[in-house]
């Protein structure tokens, strides 16, 4: 991509994939990001911090991802001043993100949504966590309001309000259903619930302790975080990790994939009736998970993945059970794909379901599973392969329909995808160390890790102080881009179908909450 | 349907199986047994995810798969707290879900149990207290019995489950 427009070259910044870092002033950030637009880019995210204690000012990030790099912007605005040119203008998922930079930092964009996000009264207004003033220990009072929600009137159209507590054991969000009958005319979400003020609770930790906070962010993409957590550490400390614990950690990170994917295959199916794939497919996924803990010795591999390389060796003597469930999981797997596809009943409830086009798909920067079902090309492990995945030439899937079916597909596809992997990763799992010491951090160096989950892309930016401990943390999770979408996929289909196009999306609450 | 009855017959009954564990848990037919017997089949559950990662879910879905089998022992989730003798509650609790969590509990009807499972709700875990959370389950609404793992396996919760009848409510 042509990058001409930046009027000073950028600076690499320190990843494990290929980006720069340019400072711009307010011009520039809009200009660029416009450029970027333009250009077909797609913003990843935004965060800001207060680095009033070194030069008196605030700043504010965006991460933009291109066809093959990630480009920084950062602009500080001058006098400490609080404003910044706001990005909905051409990236209408900056939206929420810079809410939630408000909420936290009180830094405010020229432009957008004004409504709070992540604050529901549980902290003063102006009080802002992320501030280097801020005592963020105590408790304060609850002072909750009602949330101004966009009302839809006209003859006969009536609210439903769901959540945060849901009939089932899920996450904690709202969805407002604008309906008539009961067809949805309008769904707002609204979410923040899980805010356990994540930003803040990193800031003061020793970075080599951090991975355990960085895997408890979003749980079910445990290996996702903490493996661009250690990244963005290995890219500040310039730290060489061994090729065997890089090749654990894909292992790791694959069968993460393969276990979500079962579970969700097996509720889809369910949602729709079906109440033998629930039973099939996650007897499946607990035989993985048992398997797991022979492997890894744990059931989801929290804390596996570690600055330097992964926890524990792999026992030779497990290597070949693992090879035998990729071969039985696949037999199964396709068992099951063609009793889906013969079953009407299961067909008639997928297709033409929750459809969320290309068009829209491009246009409103899908991510990640949910963009590859849409038609939407992209995937970390193909574009900008970080090791071990150079090697491993990852086959992108896709699907064009965007309607729970075509998700519902892409899941079966990447399973046969991640198996080759698994296999291909097995078989060649390079000799030597695990783990590695890491060398001392640059002082005060910012550095970022993105690794392309199940979901879609999760990246940590990590900032080191000059005493080994963070300065500043950000995670990002790909649902920020596409919980807004699933409000279109849901407009004009019925109430009863929301479960089943909200399993298909199946997006993280606690992982965008933070 | 063929292939759905041959799919069915193949898999055959799983509930008798035991992960392969170091850990020194109770055998799953032990632990299946002696909740029928406590809970003689009429125990309803109520989840609250009070701002959890997610993990702790993750197992509580467990229990339903064909190994752990609760619901064929008797325990099953209910859709509303009106309908369920325990409320299990995860995670540290967020300021934003205190509301939830204490409307929830007083929703539900006497006698009933608080089971907090997983460190967070246990004892506020990795996040602790801060301007955005409260900590622990018992911070905000009264817990009977808890639950430790980061996050705990499906026997210890099932384990956690026979814990309550240690305290019996009045």
């Amino acid at each position: 991509m042509n990058l001409d427009f930046l009027t000073q070259a950028g600076l690499r910044l320190p990843a494990n994939v290929s980006a720069q870092h340019v400072v711009v002033d307010a011009t520039q950030w809009s200009h660029s990001a416009l450029r970027m637009r333009d250009l077909g880019a797609r913003l990843l995210t935004v965060w800001g911090a207060d680095d009033r204690d070194r030069d008196g000012r605030f700043r504010i990030f965006a991460a933009f991802l291109l066809p093959d790099q990630v480009l920084l912007l950062e602009h500080a605005p001058s006098g400490g001043a609080l404003g910044y040119p706001s990005l909905t203008r051409w990236f209408p998922v900056a939206d929420r993100l810079q809410r939630a930079v408000y909420d936290l930092l009180g830094m405010e964009a020229d432009m957008g949504d004004t409504r709070p996000w992540l604050r529901h009264g549980g902290w003063p207004e102006h009080f802002f966590p992320l501030r280097r003033d801020a005592d963020a220990t105590g408790p304060h009072p609850l002072d909750s309001r009602p949330y101004p929600f966009v009302t839809v009137s006209g003859d006969g159209v009536h609210e439903i309000a769901v959540g945060p507590v849901h009939a089932g054991t899920i996450e904690p969000g709202h969805f407002r259903f604008s309906v008539v009958g009961e067809k949805v005319l309008r769904l707002e979400t609204r979410f923040g619930y899980a805010h356990k003020g994540i930003a803040k609770r990193f800031e003061g930790r020793r970075l080599l302790d951090g991975h355990h906070l960085a895997a408890r962010i979003s749980g079910d993409s445990t290996v996702a975080y903490a493996w661009a957590y250690c990244a963005a550490l290995e890219a500040i400390t310039d730290a060489s990790v061994p090729a065997r614990a890089l090749a654990l950690r894909a292992l790791a990170l694959e069968r993460e994939r393969l276990a979500n994917h079962l579970g969700d295959l097996g509720g889809l199916g369910n949602d729709a009736g079906l109440a033998f794939s629930l039973v099939q497919f996650s007897s499946l996924k607990e035989e993985m998970l048992r398997l797991n803990e022979e492997a890894f010795g744990q059931r989801y591999l929290f804390d596996y993945v570690v600055p330097g390389g992964v926890v524990a060796e792999l026992d030779e003597e497990v290597i070949p059970a693992l090879l035998d469930e990729a071969s039985r999981l696949e037999q199964r797997v396709a068992g099951l794909r063609t009793i889906y596809e013969n079953h009407a009943g299961v067909q008639d409830r997928f297709r033409d379901t929750g459809v969320l086009s290309t068009t829209l798909a491009t246009a409103r920067g899908a991510v990640g599973l949910v963009g590859r079902a849409s038609g939407v090309a992209q995937d970390l492990r193909v574009d900008m392969p970080w090791p071990p995945y150079d090697r491993l030439k990852t086959r992108m899937v896709l699907a064009a329909d965007g309607d729970v079916a075509a998700r519902v597909q892409l899941r079966f596809d990447e399973i046969t995808e991640s198996l080759r992997l698994c296999r291909s990763l097995l078989d060649t799992l390079p000799p030597g160390a695990c783990l590695v010491a890491l060398p001392a951090a640059t002082p005060n160096q910012l550095g970022m890790g993105l690794i392309e989950g199940w979901r879609g892309p999760v990246m940590m930016a990590l900032e080191s102080t000059a005493d080994e401990r963070i300065r500043r943390c950000h995670a990002h999770d790909p649902s920020w881009q596409n919980w807004p979408l699933i409000d279109y996929a849901m407009i004009g289909n019925i109430v009863p179908d929301f479960p089943l196009i909200n399993k298909s999306f199946n997006l993280a609450y606690s992982g965008i909450d933070g | 349907m063929f292939d759905i009855l041959n799919t069915i017959r193949r898999t055959g009954l799983l509930d008798k199986g035991s992960p392969k564990s170091k850990n020194t848990e109770a055998p799953l037919d032990k632990l299946q047994r002696q909740l029928q017997t406590v809970f003689g089949r009429a125990l309803r559950i109520r989840h609250v995810d009070a701002g959890s990662c997610n993990g702790c879910e993750l197992e509580i879905h467990a229990l339903s798969n064909p190994y752990y089998n609760l619901e064929g022992h008797g325990i099953a989730f209910v859709a509303s707290p009106r309908h369920a003798d325990v409320l299990l509650v995860t995670g540290p609790v967020s300021v934003n879900m205190e509301e939830a969590l204490k409307r929830t509990h007083a929703a539900m009807p006497e006698p009933k149990w608080v089971l907090a499972v997983g460190d967070c709700g246990a004892c506020g875990g990795i996040f602790g207290t801060s301007y955005a959370t409260r900590g622990p389950v018992n911070a905000v609404i009264p817990v009977d019995a808890v639950v430790n793992g980061c996050p705990p396996t499906p026997l210890a919760i099932m384990q956690g489950l026979l814990q309550l009848t240690a305290k019996r409510p009045a």
